[in-house]
């Protein structure tokens, strides 16, 4: 498969699965009971057939399903129940900022730390300093993202007063919530790079890299780390997906005026269309980081498009 | 060396496994045959420190928390357990089919499966999840929804890599069909490589019950689980920390445990690493 038809393919497959994911959004909550001004207003029959008519509510489910169409192409996601006639597009555009400084810091501050620990593990081999790094990688793999966020504030913050405890005003808001986020990314690239790293370490041209007089640091930093980094982008995609899982509970636990935080309270009160908006902005984020990945990977590694190979 | 030996030569797997055998029985056990109550309330004993009559202390309603946390451990294990065995059969079957039905039903089938696989786990739980009541079934059902694709794609390569072995042309030759070929070769010879994968699925299926009572949309509080335990710690977490900590402490060692047996038995099962990324 040529590069430009494997990119096509990938993409058509994308966008049909972003339709199927908007046009199930779009369905399933209409069924949903409940109803933005059920309880808290006391509202007569007429009131609510007004605020049906104003939402859109009141016409034939296919014709709200074209509507929001073509509204998604046009960017325009929908009024919020929630915040009186706020558009969606303008409620979520202003919370993308502190949620995406959130997801980078943590992807950089955990592949970092992970490339660290796995070439650690990798050099020293069967030696406590691997068996320190593994511990941390199992660890950081199998607690998740919003327990450690807890105990690192309750700790950290509550108990010692090092770090504010939420809000989003200074860098120090930051470093807890970073924390938290960085650590399944650390923990998956450890693993990576360590098992890259033994493989390429445990080769000829590191034999003959070590004949030629390198020490093990300079082999690995010369030879390993360049054949280990390029796999590595095969993690971004399950990263990003792990990352958005748990910046929903990470931001609600730190205060965070993030996306994440926004959709567990259009959750809790049944604000269809910024759930909506969230749901696919979300989808569409994760499939193109999957896309840019995968065509980059088949790039570097064309036995991707080739069929077989690793993936 | 048989794959059993060679998990049994490993302490880290061993070690989780008697871990968790012990959980198994101690937390179905005491809860089945009533040895704890997690919804027995002492009144004259709210919020209590760990230590005394209740040994993990006590809730805001008097409860006690290690019987609480016994039922939690219980509930999640239940979730993962059913989620593990939908994803397990529902994968199985679209794996064998894909791998073995012909080239133009497996191109079709590969390509719903791209199409789905697209779909983050996160949004097929929130919307599943808000239309669905909530209670165990509905969590179970949410996951199971793509939890099956990567059991699905595995079974699939094992079939593809074992239709080409020669006791499979003789199993032809003497007039099996299809379906024992799939059932009676490819399966068995998948076994291994499902196991290991199915022990992935289960901390996964943990992981996903705790986030979604986090965050509201999985059980909700008079129900003891691991997710619950945990949010209304939270909460409380400033005077009471032990609230959090019994509940984050078990989740995590629960998890901490999967994740190593998952590693032993993959390294067991799979020496050359086809389940590996």
């Amino acid at each position: 498969m040529t590069l430009a038809r494997y990119t096509l393919r990938r993409l058509a497959s994308m966008l049909v699965t972003l339709w199927i994911i908007v046009t199930l959004t779009f369905f399933l909550l209409r069924f949903l009971p409940g109803s933005p001004w059920a309880n808290p207003m006391d509202l007569s029959p007429e009131q609510v057939a007004i605020l049906n008519e104003h939402a859109g509510l009141g016409r034939p489910l296919i014709e709200q399903y074209g509507l929001y169409l073509r509204g998604l192409l046009t960017g325009d996601l929908g009024v919020s129940f929630q915040f009186r006639d706020q558009p969606v597009t303008a409620l979520l555009a202003g919370r993308i900022g502190p949620s995406l400084q959130l997801g980078l810091q943590a992807i950089v501050v955990g592949a970092l730390a992970g490339t660290v620990l796995g070439v650690v593990a990798a050099v020293r081999s069967n030696t406590w300093l691997d068996s320190g790094s593994t511990v941390t990688a199992v660890l950081g793999r199998s607690v998740p993202s919003f327990v450690a966020a807890a105990l690192l504030q309750y700790v950290l913050a509550v108990r010692l007063g090092w770090f504010p405890i939420a809000g989003w005003s200074f860098f120090a808001h930051t470093v807890l919530p970073t924390i938290a986020l960085a650590l399944a990314p650390m923990a998956d690239a450890a693993r990576f790079v360590r098992t890259e790293m033994v493989e390429v370490l445990a080769s000829d041209y590191a034999d003959l890299a070590r004949a030629g007089g390198l020490g093990p640091w300079q082999v690995a930093w010369k030879h390993g780390l360049r054949n280990s980094v390029i796999p590595m982008l095969t993690l971004l995609g399950p990263m990003a997906v792990a990352l958005l899982t748990g910046s929903l509970v990470v931001e609600n636990i730190f205060g965070v005026p993030g996306i994440g935080e926004q959709l567990v309270r259009s959750i809790l009160v049944n604000d269809y269309p910024t759930v909506m908006a969230v749901t696919i902005l979300y989808s569409a984020l994760l499939l193109v980081v999957v896309f840019v990945v995968d065509v980059l990977y088949s790039v570097v590694d064309p036995r991707v498009r080739l069929g077989g190979g690793r993936r | 060396m048989s794959p059993w030996r060679r998990l049994l030569r490993r302490p880290t797997s061993v070690a989780s496994l008697a871990f968790l055998a012990v959980v198994v029985v101690v937390a179905v056990g005491a809860t089945v045959l009533g040895v704890v109550d997690p919804t027995a309330q002492d009144l004259h004993a709210v919020n209590q420190t760990p230590g005394g009559a209740h040994l993990l202390g006590t809730d805001g309603f008097g409860r006690d928390l290690l019987a609480r946390l016994l039922m939690g451990v219980r509930v999640s294990l239940t979730i993962a357990f059913f989620a593990g065995l939908l994803d397990l059969t529902v994968g199985i079957a679209y794996g064998l089919v894909s791998g073995l039905a012909g080239p133009s039903v497996d191109a079709a089938m590969q390509r719903v499966l791209e199409v789905l696989a697209g779909i983050p786990t996160l949004v097929v739980l929130v919307l599943m999840l808000l239309v669905l009541p909530p209670g165990m079934v509905s969590i179970v059902l949410a996951m199971a929804l793509t939890g099956w694709i990567p059991m699905a794609r595995l079974v699939r390569a094992q079939a593809f890599r074992v239709k080409e072995r020669e006791f499979m042309l003789a199993a032809r030759v003497l007039g099996a069909g299809r379906v024992r070929l799939a059932l009676r070769h490819v399966l068995p010879n998948s076994l291994g490589l499902v196991v290991v994968q199915t022990m992935f699925t289960i901390p996964t299926a943990i992981f996903f019950e705790a986030f979604l009572s986090f965050i509201g949309l999985g059980l909700r509080p008079p129900v003891a689980s691991l997710g619950t335990l945990l949010s209304t710690g939270f909460q409380t977490m400033t005077f009471l920390p032990h609230q959090l900590l019994v509940p984050a402490i078990a989740l995590s060692a629960v998890m901490i445990a999967f994740n190593l047996l998952a590693d032993g038995l993959r390294d067991a099962f799979d020496p050359r690493g086809v389940t590996r990324r």
